[in-house]
């Protein structure tokens, strides 16, 4: 692999950047691979990178249907944080954080991670005890974070209608100063390059259109560009995870809902920070190409459509203009949808299967993309070992029968 | 936005007078206590969630406030038929024609666009 420098631009002036090296290569299928893993969006090829690069598997394949990075991880709205209620949860999103920081160097692609800072607004006494109660947990789980009033919050972001004439009148907010943004195609593709360079086989166009069982366990897929085998498979599939359980025989507790974000017409540099509220139910950040990244909420019916329904479109447009009276003519410029699979307690499924040797690592729903680095390293270990990673370990399949469940619908931002 | 044809209500009426309720059909276990944390975890949490026909739940909640089920197709989200509590549908992804499923890949090669 070409390493990425300041060095290597000046080099390539010279050539007029007419000799990059290709980011990764288009290889053909193998018969067999060590590791499959299926789905190349960010959690998938993080998942390859960290198998590769710590756990030393030569062998491994990403199966993708489309093409890299084309599903949720590229439909997101880019933020980061990891101020959930829950030390499991924590636990999980604070190890993807540090991941985060060290990320670009790690593989020498920036990924243009921006600490600049997550506010979650409260705009009801309960919205504020939930706030204190949240960062009272965060600290003491190591997770900065901060109980701001309406006048630490107007201080950071100036143009957001801190007044009392509001209909819902921003009361506070959690602050957690290490939260930011980071490029989301730029993800995909650094750790697609990175695993690429340590030998994983990225199949694009590849669709898995079954599973190869045999007394129980998993030994290979069929695709559409033949059988491929393997004896350890691990399914990252996000809104699709449901269809692929099918195809293994087995259920798993989630619903598949479209989740819409929109982008605005690039304006000047206006909004430093990322803005969620849950109660008006919208969170807003500007892009560094100056578009207005807004978020939605799901629409309530399941769905695989990749768009979202005009009604959401319409409250969550209303949610930020209540917010931010100044954005009141700002036009939009573009909407798509991404299908996440929501959980009932809004938190991942990182498991084994009925099937031996079949892993999923789903069910990430509205909030995935912040945990990209953290779901693929404990994954990936967990696919090593054939045991799920201690920090992986409270996200069985099995919570919904033991009734173990952690519940994250107040610190998962989106309502559903 | 959704046209939804009312049983109760007999009329069509738009998207935002209804609210999804999730997969229709889910019989409550006659007697919870003597269910085992499988069966009782399966009635909670586990959804079919398929990729085609759904029957699903709907209440029309600013209008005459009842309950009702939606056959639809959770790809081209078309409304195939909707029908009163304690019915069954008529239409079911075994019932559904070819003509179905090509409409199916039709509305999947539209929203998934060119490939890599």
């Amino acid at each position: 692999m070409q390493r990425y420098s300041g060095f290597g631009l000046v080099k390539h002036a010279l050539s007029h950047h007419e000799n990059w090296q290709r980011q990764w290569r288009n290889p053909a299928p193998k018969k067999q691979y060590d590791v499959i893993i299926v789905g190349g969006g960010g959690h998938g090829l993080a998942t390859a990178y960290y198998l590769a690069k710590e756990h030393g598997v030569k062998n491994i394949a990403v199966l993708e249907k489309g093409w890299l990075g084309g599903g949720n991880t590229a439909r997101n709205t880019t933020i980061v944080r990891s101020n959930y209620l829950w030390d499991e949860a924590a636990a999980l999103y604070e190890h993807a954080m540090k991941l985060w920081e060290g990320l670009s160097q790690d593989i020498n692609y920036n990924v243009m991670f921006s600490q600049r800072g997550v506010l979650n607004l409260g705009h009801t006494l309960q919205d504020m005890r939930d706030i204190q109660r949240r960062v009272n947990a965060n600290r003491l789980n190591g997770i900065d974070g901060e109980v701001l009033d309406a006048k630490g919050v107007q201080e950071i972001v100036p143009i957001l209608d801190c007044s009392k004439r509001a209909r819902y009148p921003v009361l506070g907010a959690s602050w957690q100063p290490r939260a930011g943004v980071a490029r989301h195609d730029a993800v995909a593709w650094g750790y697609a390059r990175a695993a690429d360079a340590l030998g994983v086989d990225l199949l694009q166009n590849t669709e898995v259109t079954g599973f190869k069982i045999r007394d129980g366990r998993v030994f290979g897929v069929h695709t559409n560009r033949g059988d491929i085998e393997a004896k350890t498979v691990g399914c990252v599939t996000a809104g699709n995870s449901g269809v692929l359980a099918k195809m293994a025989g087995f259920r798993l507790p989630l619903e598949s809902h479209p989740l819409q974000a929109l982008v605005s017409e690039p304006l000047k540099p206006i909004l430093d920070t990322v803005v969620m509220s849950n109660h008006v139910h919208g969170y807003i950040s500007q892009s560094d190409k100056g578009d207005l990244v807004i978020g939605a909420g799901i629409d309530g019916y399941n769905g695989y459509g990749q768009r979202g329904s005009y009604p959401t479109v319409e409250h969550t447009l209303q949610a930020i203009v209540e917010m931010f009276p100044i954005f009141s003519r700002v036009r939009m410029n573009r909407q798509w949808g991404g299908i996440v699979d929501t959980c009932p307690d809004a938190c991942p499924i990182l498991s084994k299967t009925p099937v031996k040797g079949l892993f999923f690592n789903c069910g990430w729903g509205t909030g995935g993309f912040k945990a990209t680095p953290g779901s693929g390293h404990v994954f990936a270990a967990s696919l090593a070992k054939g045991e799920m990673h201690p920090l992986a370990a409270p996200f069985s399949i099995d919570r919904f029968h033991t009734g173990a469940l952690v519940d994250e619908h107040g610190a998962a931002g989106v309502a559903h | 936005m959704f046209q939804i044809y009312c049983p109760y209500c007999e009329e069509l009426r738009e998207e935002e007078e209804f609210h999804p309720k999730g997969e229709a059909h889910i019989a409550r276990p006659l007697d919870p206590e003597a269910c085992s944390d499988e069966e009782w975890g399966d009635y909670l949490f586990f959804r079919d969630n398929p990729r085609g026909v759904h029957h699903e739940l709907w209440v029309h909640a600013v209008g005459c406030r009842k309950f009702f089920n939606i056959t639809r197709h959770t790809v081209s989200y078309e409304i195939l038929e909707t029908y009163r509590m304690g019915e069954q549908p008529t239409i079911t992804a075994e019932s559904v024609s070819g003509d179905l499923a090509g409409r199916e890949s039709a509305a999947t090669a539209r929203q998934e666009g060119v490939r890599a």
